[in-house]
């Protein structure tokens, strides 16, 4: 097998439309940004070497080192590609990576890969250039030992989100997820943090041109510290909090409104037989009508086109 | 290794290979879109839509089982799914003990996951059959025509044309590895689990810069060629009136579909 998935990768079905949309929302706005900054700030030259680095992202992938019993640890490479390409171009790499793995391998869903694109990603490279952004002055050694820490904590962020998004889904239970999913990522966090730290420590001292200061990378905002700090301090607080107390966030997500109040359980967030957060009312009724009625009318323009088009 | 070797695409003379990509891309997601808003348990609906994607199978000649055989790819994450099964308060079918919690399957838990499965299920026979019948270059410009942003589908092309480039490479480095990792017989070569991971990372890095400096080769060498920022195609994708009839047969099949499920 040429390719060996990483098991964060969610396949279609899993995830609820409504969730699976909120997802896609938040990446398009990411890299949206992403590529107007990297328009801005870089010339047609970063276009050819960013579809190389994904490449290089994808084939890294494939490297792995024997641990235990027939497991071994392997890259996922968001935070390696924030920290040697910058954080815009790192997360435009990564998405190109989930894309190319959801829409050729399967490996990945294709209406939640907005939701894959932000835990593997967007999620990985903001802790992971943030981090590594805030001790940029510092020694080697400090450099490496904060390396690790936010590669294992972005492998742990894209744990988290994956866990809740299952769980908004009605696909998971909390109280199960959580500490599954985390409690495994923990353990290929430290294959990450690993290959992370010690590909890193090769190339700057092969090629400190590239990754030392005054390159590409030491050019990212300030901001990125306070991002991926934020992110971190999430991943931190959120995950023993989640695991030792699921109805405090079931509490917290009835709050924002995200669960309706009347029932008992977050599986029901998407009612069976209506639209999402519209209920079984006459809203829902009205909804469904007009969908229906964008359906038949693209038909009829599809219709339309067709016999205007020469055949 | 081949410029093709991770092209999932199956050369057929057939009515599918021949529909404009962007058809088959917008088919696809506005199925999957459905399969996601299918209620649990609309299992008529559940299969219509596997016949559709039967159909699918037949009119692209690859044979009608094709996309069954390899659509168990998503199975192992269904485990992830398991726990609705003893969450969901419904009447209760069995109960049984597991590392010392006493878990009940419930018949609205059983309904749940299996609807999760079918959903999954199908969703990735479709996406399956998508890459089957369609070049994967086309794939990227019908994501174009499809306002996709031409950074982002400009490096996806070069991913897909540098990674069985990249691949080999790696396939060198894992080559010098094991080359260099003999051992006498009955004792173990090399250290422990953190000097391995080392050895991963430092081939991690080699092919960083690899890549890197191919890159700029491959940079100067496009701009000896002519390359000014846009990647060109002699396939004009034009779409003709039975691409815009399929579309509307499709879409008017999948939606007739989905009504079934929900009343």
């Amino acid at each position: 097998m040429l390719y060996s998935p990483v098991p964060l990768h969610i396949p279609d079905g899993f995830l609820s439309l409504i969730v699976s949309i909120i997802c896609w929302v938040l990446t398009v706005l990411v890299i949206g940004t992403a590529i107007s900054r990297t328009n801005k700030s870089l010339g047609e030259k970063q276009i050819p070497l960013m579809g190389v680095m994904a490449a290089f992202i994808f084939a890294a992938q494939m490297i792995n080192f024997p641990v235990a019993g027939g497991t071994s640890g392997h890259l996922l490479g968001g935070a390696l590609a924030a920290i040697v390409l910058g954080p815009w171009a790192g997360m435009l790499v990564m998405t190109a990576v989930i894309a190319v793995q959801a829409l050729l391998f399967q490996d990945g869903g294709l209406l939640v890969m907005g939701a894959n694109i932000l835990n593997m990603g967007l999620a990985t490279a903001a802790i992971g250039y943030g981090l590594y952004r805030a001790v940029s002055g510092q020694s080697k050694t400090v450099k490496l030992a904060v390396t690790g820490l936010a590669a294992w904590l972005s492998v742990m962020a894209g744990a988290l989100l994956t866990s809740l998004q299952l769980w908004l889904s009605g696909t998971s239970q909390l109280e199960l997820v959580i500490p599954a999913m985390m409690g495994v990522h923990a353990l290929i966090g430290l294959g990450e943090a690993l290959i992370t730290v010690f590909a890193l420590g090769f190339i700057l001292q092969t090629r400190p041109d590239l990754v030392g200061e005054g390159s590409e990378s030491a050019k990212g905002s300030k901001a990125w510290i306070y991002i991926g700090g934020a992110v971190a301090l999430i991943v931190v607080l959120l995950s023993p909090f989640a695991s030792a107390d699921p109805d405090g966030l079931e509490r917290v997500a009835i709050d924002m409104g995200f669960i309706n109040t009347g029932q008992s359980a977050p599986y029901n967030i998407i009612p069976d037989y209506t639209i999402p957060f519209l209920g079984e009312t006459a809203a829902s009724t009205i909804a469904a009508g007009v969908v229906g009625v964008i359906v038949v009318g693209l038909i009829i323009v599809l219709v339309g086109r067709g016999m205007k088009a020469k055949s | 290794m081949h410029f093709d070797a991770f092209d999932r695409y199956h050369e057929k003379e057939s009515f599918l290979h021949r529909l404009d990509p962007r058809v088959k891309v917008l088919v696809t997601v506005v199925f999957i879109i459905s399969n996601a808003l299918l209620p649990d348990g609309a299992w008529l609906a559940f299969g219509f839509a596997w016949l559709f994607v039967l159909v699918n199978n037949l009119l692209s000649k690859l044979g009608i089982g094709y996309t069954l055989k390899r659509s168990i790819i998503a199975l192992p994450f269904a485990l992830i799914a398991i726990t609705v099964l003893f969450s969901i308060p419904g009447k209760p079918l069995t109960t049984f003990n597991f590392m010392m919690m006493d878990l009940t399957i419930t018949d609205m838990g059983l309904l749940r996951f299996v609807s999760i499965l079918i959903r999954s299920w199908l969703s990735v026979q479709m996406a399956i059959l998508l890459v089957a019948v369609t070049r994967f270059p086309d794939l990227i410009h019908a994501l174009e025509h499809l306002r996709i942003p031409a950074v982002l589908t400009t490096i996806i092309a070069f991913l897909y044309r540098y990674l069985f480039v990249l691949t080999d490479e790696v396939f060198r480095l894992l080559r010098a590895r094991e080359a260099r990792s003999a051992a006498v017989p009955g004792s173990r070569s090399g250290g422990g689990v953190v000097w391995r991971a080392k050895v991963a990372g430092n081939m991690a890095g080699q092919l960083f810069l690899r890549s890197y400096e191919r890159s700029d080769r491959i940079y100067n060498a496009m701009v000896a060629r002519g390359y000014a920022g846009h990647l060109y195609t002699l396939n004009p994708h034009e779409m003709r009136s039975a691409d815009y009839y399929a579309t509307a047969l499709a879409i008017a099949i999948i939606f007739v579909t989905h009504l079934l499920g929900r009343f």
